[in-house]
């Protein structure tokens, strides 16, 4: 029962995916991918002294590596530099809710991958 | 020809005796029989010893099996044993195929592959040819999705020295005509490899009647162990190649400062082998043979036959592969609305087997305008309700993904 209601949470933000838009000039942005399965996450971090006022990120791919993204996108929201800097797997896997295996953790991962890519564009370009 | 009974097969694949599960990715690697695990096992319990050394009993009867297996093996696809090497599997032979036979050629020289090859057929030659300023070309895909032979007619002239090409594709399921590029590439003067890992395990195989140079192909996808393989070369090549690895066996006398061969076939095997898997190979091989290789080829028509015409009846499911010519039991397919990784996941649960990804062949991915598909492949032991599990799976992943 509880493994169906995270499965509707993950192809809820999979089909109506949150943030999905472009910042253009954010501080901070990636472009990750996955060449094996072709996900894709153009990730955007909009920053107001040290928070995160917003993120977004367009993309395509799999459930779980656009979910995981949505529902990173609404993670972050007002959280600090600071906070998302510890962002990590764990913070993933328990957005997810699911036991991910081995051969999808790439997937889930993607995101946290563009997370950690734009907080250093971010950083730098501050 | 005598058919055999799949569902009786099933009972000697130690994985599918629980129930449950629909294994359907046996292109990755097939299953392995009882008859291979107990003689693998034996070598270990009856006659541990190294081969081709000891003047012991064991040593004797440790030989007697791998040597067995070496026959069993060149027997299958019709070679001689001088011809007949082990490897570590198709990406090992095809490794050192590139860098020996690569020793004898020069800048400028071309080598033809496929645009449909495994990256273990195309990532060798690339490094190969920028080490020694080699042309690669590479028969083009077509749109039904099989090879352009008039191109590789155009492309295999008189700078070409080597053509290497699948026999099947893992990815697309098609068969190509070895035998007709084999005869184009020795009109050119240039030697012909085959790669066989996806055609061994589904029909017979002869290396006289293909009239190929080199071939080879891997245990594990035809009921035998991971780690064992065998490389096919013409007697004379085998004789004109210079050795991959060195060392032990593959010798005959060394000093300090200088060392002589030995005989086919152990110039081309140095160090202790695999011997289980040796012997686990030969096994496989037998296990084959009892089926008989036409029975296999004629079971595996007849389960693709039924696969395509359940998947092609499934809405929003798109076949990718040859629309003409030979095709075998390896089916690639897309869904709409359902990534494969996301099937594969979701038909996981289902206890249904399947592949989903590049198939390592991202070039050809590439010029089919995708970037992964789903693939379901089979073996002796698939029958139809495995095919009728991956069809309800597939149903229940469009329900969930596409609500």
């Amino acid at each position: 029962m509880e493994e169906e209601l995270y499965r509707e949470n993950i192809l809820d933000h999979y089909k109506r995916p949150r943030n999905f838009e472009r910042l253009e000039g954010a501080a901070g942005f990636a472009h990750e991918n996955n060449p094996s399965c072709g996900d894709v996450i153009d990730f955007y971090l909009d920053v107001d002294g040290d928070r995160v006022r917003r993120a977004a990120f367009a993309g395509r791919g799999c459930a779980i590596s656009q979910a995981s993204a949505s529902m990173l996108t609404e993670a972050l929201k007002g959280r600090t530099l600071e906070e998302a800097r510890g962002f990590g797997e764990e913070t993933i896997l328990a957005l997810l809710g699911i036991p991910v295996g081995p051969m999808r953790m790439k997937c889930a991962m993607l995101s946290l991958r563009a997370l950690k890519s734009a907080l250093g564009e971010a950083k730098s370009r501050k | 020809m005598k058919p055999f009974d799949a569902d009786a097969v099933r009972k000697d694949f130690p994985t599918l005796v629980p129930g449950g599960f629909a294994y359907l990715d046996s292109a990755a690697s097939s299953l392995t029989p009882m008859p291979v695990i107990e003689a693998m096992d034996a070598y270990y319990k009856e006659c541990r010893a190294n081969v081709h050394r000891g003047m012991y009993k064991a040593a004797a009867e440790a030989t007697a099996r791998y040597e067995a297996a070496r026959a069993k093996v060149a027997r299958f696809i019709n070679a001689g044993i001088e011809e007949t090497i082990f490897t570590g599997g198709t990406t090992d032979a095809l490794n050192a195929l590139a860098r020996t036979l690569g020793e004898g050629l020069a800048s400028g020289d071309e080598v033809v592959l496929t645009e449909m090859e495994h990256h273990a057929n195309l990532v060798p030659w690339q490094e190969e040819a920028k080490r020694r300023g080699l042309v690669l070309k590479f028969i083009p895909v077509t749109a039904d999705l099989t090879l352009d032979l008039e191109a590789a007619r155009a492309l295999i002239g008189e700078r070409t020295k080597v053509v290497s090409v699948m026999h099947v594709s893992n990815a697309l399921g098609t068969v190509n005509p070895v035998k007709e590029i084999a005869a184009l590439a020795h009109a050119a003067g240039a030697v012909m490899i085959v790669d066989a890992a996806q055609s061994a395990p589904h029909f017979r195989i002869d290396v006289r009647d293909l009239d190929c140079d080199f071939l080879a192909f891997s245990a594990h996808k035809a009921l035998g162990p991971t780690g064992i393989g065998v490389l096919y070369g013409k007697r004379a090549l085998l004789e004109k190649l210079p050795p991959y690895r060195f060392g032990g066996d593959m010798i005959r006398e060394v000093t300090l400062t200088s060392a002589e061969w030995n005989d086919l076939p152990w110039k081309h095997e140095a160090g202790t082998p695999n011997v289980a898997g040796a012997i686990g190979f030969g096994a496989a091989v037998e296990y084959l043979e009892a089926l008989g290789m036409d029975a296999v080829a004629a079971h595996d028509r007849r389960i693709t036959a039924y696969a395509l015409g359940k998947l092609s009846a499934i809405p929003g499911l798109r076949v990718v592969g040859p629309t003409a010519g030979e095709r075998i039991g390896a089916i690639a397919f897309d869904v709409e609305g359902v990534h494969p990784h996301d099937l594969a996941t979701l038909l996981d649960r289902e206890g249904v087997a399947i592949r989903g990804g590049h198939h390592c062949a991202m070039p050809l991915m590439a010029k089919l305008g995708l970037v992964a598909t789903a693939r379901a492949s089979f073996g002796p032991y698939t029958t139809a309700s495995d095919v009728d599990a991956l069809v309800r799976g597939i149903e229940a992943a469009k329900r969930i993904m596409q609500a």
